[in-house]
């Protein structure tokens, strides 16, 4: 299956193991993910107020972009766009529930890019890979898996994009057990614990990293409390927040013990028995490596 | 009733008829009928004089169908009834023709072509009173028995207020107790009376009481129902004890009880006890006695066990006994089903199933129950808070509603246990704090003389703290705007109410409405507060709302009491004017039984049967039988055919028709006030009154068009303000039905539709109207030909 | 000292003209402090969400003063909760946006240093900036 796929600013910069080991652990799956043409940043943050259209041309400029991708045999469809990273994926959705609610506000946009040679009808459907990974079957996704995780206690991280507001989250608000569902069909063990769903601090880690760390410490804490391994997430910038920002936590407060921070592809390709190259390793600040040595390639 | 000999009376209307119709022309044209034996025309065919015309043509020639053509039924139905009456003939094989109201006054500038129409519409009434037949006013008897589903406190006063009265009470309760919530209670707000010592002297009543059967363990499978007989069927769940009628046989010595190896969670605790396999339900159980859980029970599970057979002395062990049905017939049904709490898992951030230290309402019920005890079967710690409005008045979970009761129940909760244990730390966070009831501020202030805290600020989340298993409360007090992030030994959520689970089976077995709250809806709320929309069924308690005991005692007085002045009436009349089956056409197929909504329709022999005493005349039925069996007194189907052939027998191919369905109530009526107005509208609108638009089939629909319709309009009221507020529903399926059989011949399925009416929407009408006048002129005439091939 | 507030049709007028930019009835607030017992950040507030909830509803614009329409990160955790289904979210958003549209930014790029920028992903600087400037 060959689907239409958007990366996103991250994902081919700081956030480059993200993309290498999604598309390998894709592959594994008969999963193509298929770079969406001329794509461009979807915009990060959605804007929430009435009357504010421009911030909502980026993403509808990317939507506009899949319009001839199945007939053109680019991909299998182009109804549907799939999305990594969370805050696209919520940027995305939000812009999308705004244009189908208030078809003026669609025009409007339309026309702002008159240039463009298409236009965006409001049809295009956003997935998130981890409700593509759903949707192929949590059993099937078992079935490849070649590396045992067996005993390795893992965190899900959601933050707040995948899973709100409840109009676009991929699951429910408060209880969401996707990830978990996923962590188990790879053959590791979900951690239970309170903080999966608690805000990493987000864009204010550029302006008031004293309290972006002090959230930060509240979900590393927690996840330790609980035992955990690592921490797996499917945000480019939770990932900055829990894992670079260890760093600053480490300076502070010297009897902290790193933990590793890992986007769920990356769990996948080595669940798999991927090829390590695929695990794109070299993005992580605290190094997985030791921990995976020890607890999984032994 | 051998020979039809009809008789047509013409009426002037002093000139308001004759100044516009040419009533000799109409009086030479019916007189062309061979099945007409007199025409008359006479100045005011409402005058003494008459009707005494009448009644001399009736019986001089001997006539036995009478047509009289003068004004809006409306006006005269009545008092030509009378007429019938005095003539010595059924007032149902009479036809009354609005020549006035439909015809002379909206089209008094068109004298000529009204004349032409005038005759269309009696000859449309002709044509009906010839397939005219007498009917009878019928008389139902009733009798005195009464089925109450639920055993709470609701259930069990009315059942006593039914059973002192004389009648006969039949009380099913699904546990295998009776009693309800309110046995289970601690103590009651605002006095702080000991709930059970209450409720038990009733419970025991109501197993005494001569007039009570009660079936405990026990669910309603199947009613099939109407007034007179609400045919009643109850499966009885088996305890596995004997013989169940005399309890002497056991002794209650406990042995079994001593035996058995598997214990359970005891439910009637809330779960903070445990009990055996084999148990008593409660302390105050009614009927006390054993009975065992075939669900835990190691015999059921895999033959295991019977230590409990092989102990007791009195062999009154059984456990081959099987569910077992009863069925009986009741005159009339009270709903007392009452609530559950709301699942805790609706709100997952309070992590109820996951922290041990977070209980419910009802539960804390149970604990501050046994909290004197010592030790107490669940220790509570120094320090409670109580979370007020969980599950209710959420948005976020779709309760908007007030429970009504957690607010003084906490209060209640609170105030006990800091009696019982003055050194503990109690606060309650509250949004709003609801004390309406009679005592209930007085009550809230005495627990602040306790020392109880009160927050204003609804808990937003509770975690667990790892080493202690106490709760972590996170909180905004919105009073000083800081916020509570705080460590509590026991967290109670006061828990909003929710219709019990097993309601939902009632209403779909009786055809009740619920209110969007999700309880059962009243017929009125003003009014009619314990009526619901079907007749002889009544509700009180919870079922119907969240209330509190004094209320809901109240209300099952006042449902015990409607159900007597029901069935004081003894008997009561019914207008033939309803439903009737064809038993030879009828081939059993039960979809009339579904579109009932009335549930009046019962099998009897294979074949349908309509229940004279519920049938409330909506047609429903008529719509949804395949086979035409199902047909309306004074309005059937041959009867309905004649008169739209009367109506367009006489059609030029080159004219139009318009064919409206005007239901009695409104549509009918708008047309009548537009006359009255001198309002005119196009005159190719023929107008047919019927009972309501539900009535009209698709094969009449279709016939219509088959004889010359241009144009078919039902119209019928607005859902809200019709007694038949699913008409619409049914009308809609018909013509669309009827819409895809034209568009098979190449006819625009557009010409026909529903549209709704109240009595004064005059200039919707006369637009309307007007408005498909001029679009049935765009359309392609239908053909001929068309017309022969539907 | 208590400050004294008059309630006229100035602090009607900004009541609207927030509400129309977000879409928000303030007037439905129940005051339960949900939004603010769940927010992660409101201890780094200086008035808690529901509190400018309740100015904004009072039409106090002093409001625009506060902290707190600069700390919410929009993380939509008291959207899900809130019992009327109000967003403090989009509340925050139009007060921003009122200050932003009077060219009053809250992040000058050019005071953080040349390192930290390198550092930082540019998902976060580019959220940043289009959220705390204009
Ligand atoms: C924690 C708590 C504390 C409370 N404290 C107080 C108090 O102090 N004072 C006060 O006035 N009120 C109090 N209340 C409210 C009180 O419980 C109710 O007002 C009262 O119990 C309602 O009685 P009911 O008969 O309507 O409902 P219920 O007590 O719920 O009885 C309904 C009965 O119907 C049975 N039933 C349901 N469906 C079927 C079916 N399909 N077939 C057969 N049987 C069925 C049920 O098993 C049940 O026995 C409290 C409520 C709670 C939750
Ligand atoms: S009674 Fe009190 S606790 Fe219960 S829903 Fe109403 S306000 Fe909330
Ligand atoms: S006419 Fe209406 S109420 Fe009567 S039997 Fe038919 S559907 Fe039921
Ligand atoms: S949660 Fe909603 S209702 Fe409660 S204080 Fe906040 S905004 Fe108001
Ligand atoms: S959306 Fe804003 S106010 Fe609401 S919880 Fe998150 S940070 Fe706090």
């Amino acid at each position: 299956m060959k689907i239409p796929y958007f990366p996103g600013c991250s994902l081919k910069t700081y956030a480059s193991g993200f993309e290498k080991s999604a598309i390998a652990a894709g592959k594994a799956l008969d999963i193509e993910l298929v770079e969406l043409p001329r794509w461009n940043c979807c915009g990060v943050v959605s804007s929430l107020t009435k009357d504010d259209l421009m911030h909502h041309l980026a993403p509808v400029r990317n939507l506009m972009r899949l319009s001839d991708m199945k007939t053109s045999g680019l991909a299998d469809e182009d109804k549907r766009l799939l999305v990594l990273c969370s805050m696209c994926m919520n940027t995305f959705k939000r812009t999308n529930l705004k244009v189908r609610e208030n078809s003026e506000d669609l025009a409007t946009l339309n026309d702002f890019m008159y240039l463009e040679e298409a236009k965006y009808d409001g049809s295009v459907d956003i997935v998130h890979f981890l409700e593509l990974l759903k949707e192929y079957g949590f059993d099937k996704i078992s079935e490849s898996v070649n590396t045992s995780l067996a005993g390795l206690k893992v965190a899900p991280y959601y933050g707040c994009m995948l899973i709100r507001p409840k109009e676009v989250g991929i699951d429910d608000a408060e209880e969401p057990t996707i990830f978990e569902n996923l962590i188990s069909s790879l053959g590791a063990e979900p951690v239970s614990w309170h903080a999966k769903n608690q805000c990493c601090g987000s864009y204010l880690t550029v302006n008031k990293q004293d309290t972006v760390i002090k959230l930060t410490r509240r979900i590393l804490d927690n996840a330790q409390q609980e035992k955990a391994d690592v921490i797996v997430t499917s945000c480019p910038l939770c990932a900055f927040n829990l894992d670079s920002r260890q760093a600053l936590l480490q300076e502070t407060n010297p009897g902290f013990e790193p933990i590793p921070v890992l986007y769920f592809t990356q769990l996948m390709a080595i669940a798999f028995g991927l090829d390590a190259a695929t695990y794109g390793f070299e993005k992580n600040k605290v190094d997985p490596m030791p921990l995976l040595n020890k607890k999984v390639f032994i | 009733m051998g020979e039809k000999k009809i008789g047509v009376f013409l009426c002037q209307c002093g000139g308001n008829i004759s100044k516009t119709i040419d009533l000799d022309a109409v009086s030479q044209y019916v007189e062309t009928r061979e099945d007409v034996d007199v025409v008359k025309i006479h100045s005011n065919m409402c005058s003494g004089a008459g009707q005494k015309m009448i009644i001399e043509e009736a019986k001089e020639k001997g006539l036995n169908r009478i047509v009289i053509a003068s004004c809006s039924p409306h006006f005269h139905e009545k008092t030509f009834k009378g007429t019938m009456e005095k003539a010595g003939l059924n007032p149902f094989v009479l036809e009354l023709v609005n020549l006035r109201e439909h015809c002379s006054w909206a089209h008094k500038d068109q004298p000529e072509i009204a004349t032409e129409k005038a005759k269309d519409l009696v000859n449309a009434g002709v044509n009906k009173v010839r397939e005219d037949y007498e009917l009878a006013k019928k008389k139902i008897q009733m009798g005195n028995r009464v089925l109450v589903i639920g055993g709470g406190i609701a259930g069990i006063q009315a059942a006593l207020d039914l059973a002192d009265t004389g009648n006969q009470v039949y009380l099913v309760e699904k546990e295998p107790t009776i009693g309800g919530k309110m046995a289970i209670l601690t103590k009651t707000f605002p006095t702080e009376d000991c709930s059970a010592c209450i409720i038990s002297p009733k419970m025991a009543a109501a197993q005494d009481h001569p007039n009570i059967t009660l079936l405990t363990n026990s669910e309603i499978v199947r009613t099939v129902g109407h007034r007179l007989l609400f045919d009643i069927t109850v499966e009885k769940k088996p305890r596995y004890i004997k013989p169940e009628i005399d309890m002497d046989q056991c002794l209650i010595c406990e042995q079994c009880v001593q035996e058995c190896p598997v214990s359970a969670p005891n439910k009637w605790e809330q779960g903070i006890m445990q009990r055996k396999a084999i148990y008593i339900p409660a302390a105050l159980a009614i009927p006390f006695n054993y009975l065992i859980d075939d669900t835990v029970c190691l015999h059921f599970k895999d033959g295991s066990c019977n230590k409990c057979e092989t102990v007791c002395p009195q062999q009154v062990i059984d456990f081959s006994q099987k569910p077992e049905r009863i069925q009986f017939i009741v005159d009339s049904i009270i709903v007392a089903t009452g609530y559950d709490s709301v699942e805790p898992s609706e709100k997952p951030m309070f992590g109820y199933d996951k922290f041990q230290n977070v209980v419910t309402g009802l539960e804390m019920e149970r604990i501050v129950d046994h909290i004197t005890e010592n030790p107490p079967p669940r220790p509570v710690g120094k320090r409670i808070a109580f979370i007020q409005c969980v599950g209710s008045r959420d948005e976020q979970i779709g309760r908007e509603y007030c429970s009504r009761v957690c607010c003084m129940y906490s209060v209640k909760l609170a105030s006990l246990l800091k009696q019982a244990k003055p050194d503990k730390d109690i606060y309650i966070f509250y949004t709003d704090l609801r004390a309406f009831g009679k005592g209930f501020e007085e009550y809230y202030k005495r627990a602040q003389d306790l020392g109880i805290k009160f927050i204003r600020g609804k808990a937003a989340e509770l975690y667990e703290n790892h080493e202690n298993k106490k709760v972590v409360l996170k909180a905004e007090d919105t009073l000083s705007r800081q916020i509570i992030e705080s460590e509590f030994d026991l967290v109670v959520l006061a828990m909003g109410l929710k219709p019990n689970d097993s309601t939902e089976k009632i209403v779909n077995f009786l055809k009740l409405t619920k209110s969007s709250d999700g309880f059962l809806q009243e017929a009125h709320p003003k009014y009619k507060p314990v009526d619901t929309n079907i007749e002889g069924v009544f509700i009180c308690g919870t079922a119907q709302g969240p209330k509190d005991i004094p209320d809901t005692v109240a209300q099952a007085s006042a449902a015990a009491a409607r159900v007597m002045v029901t069935l004081a009436q003894k008997e009561f009349d019914v207008d033939p004017q309803l439903a009737f089956v064809h038993t030879d056409i009828c081939d059993g197929c039960q979809k009339c039984i579904n579109a009932c909504p009335k549930n009046a329709i019962v099998m009897k022999d294979g074949k349908a049967e309509v229940v004279e005493a519920l049938c409330i005349g909506c047609g429903a039925c008529i719509a949804a039988c395949p086979v035409e069996a199902l047909d309306f007194h004074n309005s059937t189907n041959l009867q309905m055919y004649r008169t739209v052939d009367g109506i367009l027998e006489e059609k030029n191919p080159e004219e139009n028709r318009l064919v409206i369905f005007a239901d009695n109530t409104c549509t009918y009526r708008v047309a009548d006030a537009l006359g009255i107005r001198k309002m005119k509208y196009d005159i190719d609108a023929r107008i047919i009154r019927v009972p309501s638009s539900a009535r009209i089939t698709t094969n009449l629909i279709v016939h219509a068009v088959k004889m010359g319709a241009d144009a078919v309009v039902l119209g019928d009221c607005p859902a809200a303000s019709s007694q038949f507020p699913w008409s619409r529903e049914v009308a809609e399926k018909s013509i669309a039905a009827a819409a895809a059989i034209l568009e098979n011949e190449g006819i625009e399925g557009k010409r026909i539709y529903f549209e709704e009416f109240t009595a004064g929407d005059l200039v919707k009408f006369t637009t309307l109207v007007n408005g498909l006048g001029a679009q049935v002129k765009q359309f392609t005439r239908i053909t001929e030909q068309q017309r022969k091939d539907i | 000292m208590a400050k004294k507030i008059k309630l006229d049709d100035k602090t009607q007028a900004f009541q609207k003209l927030v509400e129309d930019l977000c879409g928000q009835n303030t007037a439905k607030c129940d005051q339960c402090g949900t939004c603010s017992g769940g927010c992660p950040f409101v201890e780094d507030m200086d008035i808690t969400p529901a509190e400018l909830m309740r100015k904004v509803m009072l039409g106090q614009e002093d409001v625009l003063e506060s902290e707190t329409m600069w700390i919410c990160a929009t993380c939509n955790t008291c959207t899900v909760r809130c019992p009327r289904k109000l967003d403090v979210s989009k509340i925050a958003e139009a007060l921003r946006q009122i200050r932003l549209r009077n060219e009053i930014d809250q992040l000058d790029i050019g005071k953080i240093s040349r390192e930290e920028i390198k550092e930082l992903p540019q998902i976060a600087l580019i959220a940043a900036l289009r959220k705390l400037s204009s």
